[in-house]
């Protein structure tokens, strides 16, 4: 779509692996239910966010028509089609949270960060957001940060957190 | 208080437990075996049927029978999809099961899958639950190389593979219908019944869809017998029930209950929630079965109008109809304390059904922004005294108007707040330089 990618976007080997795992779970011609799978991934090997070119190379994979890849990609929650911060902590903000302290935990966030919730840091490192419920709620406050949940959120745990995301530095996507 | 039956969580902290070998000393994988060499499908439906059993995932309906309406005459392969989406506010239950005890769904999984005659079968959950999907993945390549899975099971010719496959953040995925649009590779748009997924389900084809915690369920039934779980609880509610609790409560957490509890006793007693989290904060409110169901006062949820104790069953809970009861739903129970602001709660509640529609229907589009939008006014001091009229009358115009139950789901918690807690709705109106106040609370 765009003309401002030169480097040709492709998995990596073992990507391509998992890629493989993904369709074999499903019946002989029903490879498009690989799909939620696959942009999982691809969202964790291309920079933590979809573009438009990672979008249509799943849809080449898939021998799909990109408009297919689009509509699922925008209807998900957890596929970012903006880039965002290396790591995104996505804070609880549903009831249940909000009961134990969630709105807090977003607030002294977002300020310690300097920005907004929805925001991302101007070093690309961190992005803030605002999730529904993570089906963690006796452990709250909580939020996710790629495959982790972290519970009981206090203030010294958000500090220490951010400390250790700042030392380890890479892009921090789930996949399956 | 030692010999509360436990079903799913009897073996929850053994070490290993989630190993396939450890899982398998205590007596796991039995049910497989006693299933597929001594009973026929239908043997295995009829001992759930007996049991019981209904379905864990917030609708209560029969599994047994939801089990036997599936098309075994078309000759199409058939299938059994877990819903492991488990995205109700307040509900925590699958999770803590899946990833405590993950060989306990594949147990079940195997021997439902055998007893609806399905020869793939998938565990579908949330995406955001990434390291369970890891967990489950495990557990499943741990039963295959034991022979638990794949060709010819233990030498008696059934065949079932077993995936886990995942969502990628939709609260409408939990709907049956969209999880099978999202395992299909779409949008999750749930389709309009009938037909009925046990008529035309997943690529077409005959299939049951399943909560978690309903499956898990399965191998004790097959093992023991329907009769000796239907022996369990009160009435026609059977068996042991998972409760999430949170909220302003001293010991949240995920409980086995055996139906029939009292509701006092579960919430006060030092076994299970130990009451209020703080001694000096009286707890106000209680949402019982996830955020969808009507919210109760305190007084009502521990007594039904006519003053009789209640107790955590179906029937008990939902004695008084929408206008003083409410529902057991997926067991998502949380508690609010007299700080707690009923407008507030109301609209997060409301922001996150709006969130979450999927836009097909414009009862349910329209309906849940407008909610969001007249609760956000009268919270933040902007509303009028006709906006709580208003939100009756649009809770009322969804009811029943959409193509799946989301949007009852939206409705049904205004509809609540405001018949039992209309005063602090009118406080917020005649009080709006109070109410724009952060933290704003009416008191009596
Ligand atoms: C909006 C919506 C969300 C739902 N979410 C879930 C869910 O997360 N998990 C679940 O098991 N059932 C959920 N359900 C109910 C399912 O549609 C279905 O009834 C259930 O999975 C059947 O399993 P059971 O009979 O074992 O309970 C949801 C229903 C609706 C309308
Ligand atoms: S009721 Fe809401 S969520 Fe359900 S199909 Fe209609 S718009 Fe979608
Ligand atoms: S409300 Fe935050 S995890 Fe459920």
């Amino acid at each position: 779509m765009s003309d401002t990618t030169t480097k040709k976007i492709e998995f990596s080997p073992e990507a391509k692996a998992l890629v493989e795992k993904y369709i074999s779970k499903f019946p002989e011609g029903k490879h498009k239910s690989a799909i939620i799978s696959i942009l999982h991934l691809a969202q964790a090997e291309f920079n933590g966010w979809l573009s438009p070119e990672v979008m249509d190379y799943v849809a080449e994979i898939l021998n799909i028509k990109p408009i297919e890849v689009y509509e699922v990609a925008t209807f998900y929650s957890q596929y970012y089609l903006k880039p965002q911060g290396k790591y995104v902590l996505e804070v609880c903000r549903t009831g249940p949270c909000c009961l134990r302290g969630a709105e807090d935990i977003i607030e002294y966030t977002c300020k310690k960060l300097g920005i907004k919730e929805g925001e991302t840091t101007p070093d690309g490192m961190f992005t803030v957001k605002g999730v529904e419920c993570l089906a963690a709620c006796g452990e709250a406050p909580m939020m996710q940060v790629g495959l982790d949940y972290h519970v009981d959120l206090t203030h010294e745990k958000i500090d220490s957190l951010l400390d250790k995301f700042k030392l380890e530095n890479k892009v921090s996507r789930a996949f399956p | 208080m030692a010999d509360r039956v436990k079903i799913l969580t009897q073996h929850v902290n053994v070490p290993g437990i989630e190993t396939f070998e450890v899982y398998r000393k205590h007596g796991g994988y039995a049910s497989v075996e006693k299933a597929l060499k001594t009973m026929s499908p239908d043997d295995v439906t009829e001992e759930v049927k007996k049991s019981g059993l209904r379905g864990r995932g917030g609708a209560g309906f029969p599994t047994g029978m939801k089990w036997s309406f599936v098309d075994k005459k078309s000759g199409k392969p058939r299938y059994l999809v877990c819903n492991g989406d488990e995205s109700e506010p307040g509900t925590f239950k699958d999770r803590y099961l899946m990833s405590k005890i993950p060989h306990l769904l594949v147990e079940g999984m195997i021997t439902s899958s055998f007893a609806i005659g399905a020869n793939l079968s998938y565990i579908y959950i949330r995406g955001e639950m990434m390291y369970v999907v890891r967990i489950i993945q495990k557990a499943i390549d741990e039963a295959r190389a034991a022979g638990f899975l794949g060709k010819n099971i233990l030498g008696t010719g059934y065949d079932l593979d077993l995936h886990v496959t995942c969502g990628a953040g939709a609260y409408i995925c939990g709907e049956e219908t969209a999880l099978i649009e999202s395992l299909e590779g779409k949008r999750g748009n749930p389709r309009i019944k009938p037909p009925f997924p046990a008529i035309a389900g997943l690529y077409g084809n005959p299939t049951v869809v399943n909560n978690v915690e309903s499956i898990a369920s399965v191998p004790y039934i097959v093992n023991n017998g329907g009769d000796e779980y239907a022996k369990i609880g009160v009435g026609r509610s059977t068996g042991t029930k998972l409760i999430s609790a949170s909220g302003h409560i001293k010991n949240p957490g995920v409980y086995e209950i055996e139906l029939g509890l009292p509701v006092d006793e579960f919430l006060n007693s030092p076994e299970y929630l130990g009451g209020s989290w703080k001694s000096d904060k009286k707890i106000k409110a209680i949402i019982a079965g996830g955020s969808s169901v009507p919210i109760l006062p305190l007084e009502l949820f521990l007594k039904n109008a006519a003053g009789e104790p209640r107790l955590m069953t179906y029937e008990s809970l939902s004695d008084g109809g929408f206008a003083t009861g409410t529902m057991l739903g997926s067991g998502g129970f949380f508690a609010m304390d007299e700080d707690t602001c009923i407008v507030k709660n109301t609209w997060n509640l409301s922001r996150f059904y709006h969130h979450e529609s999927c836009g097909q229907c414009s009862p349910c589009r329209e309906g849940t922004g407008w909610l969001e939008k007249v609760l956000h006014a009268i919270e933040s001091g902007h509303g009028k005294q006709s906006d709580i009229d208003l939100l009756v009358d649009i809770a009322k115009k969804i009811e029943g108007n959409t193509i799946c139950p989301l949007g009852d789901a939206a409705a049904w918690p205004v509809g609540s707040a405001i018949r039992h807690f209309r005063h602090e709705f009118e406080w917020h109106v005649a009080n709006p330089k109070l109410a724009a106040e952060p933290g704003a609370v009416y008191r009596a």
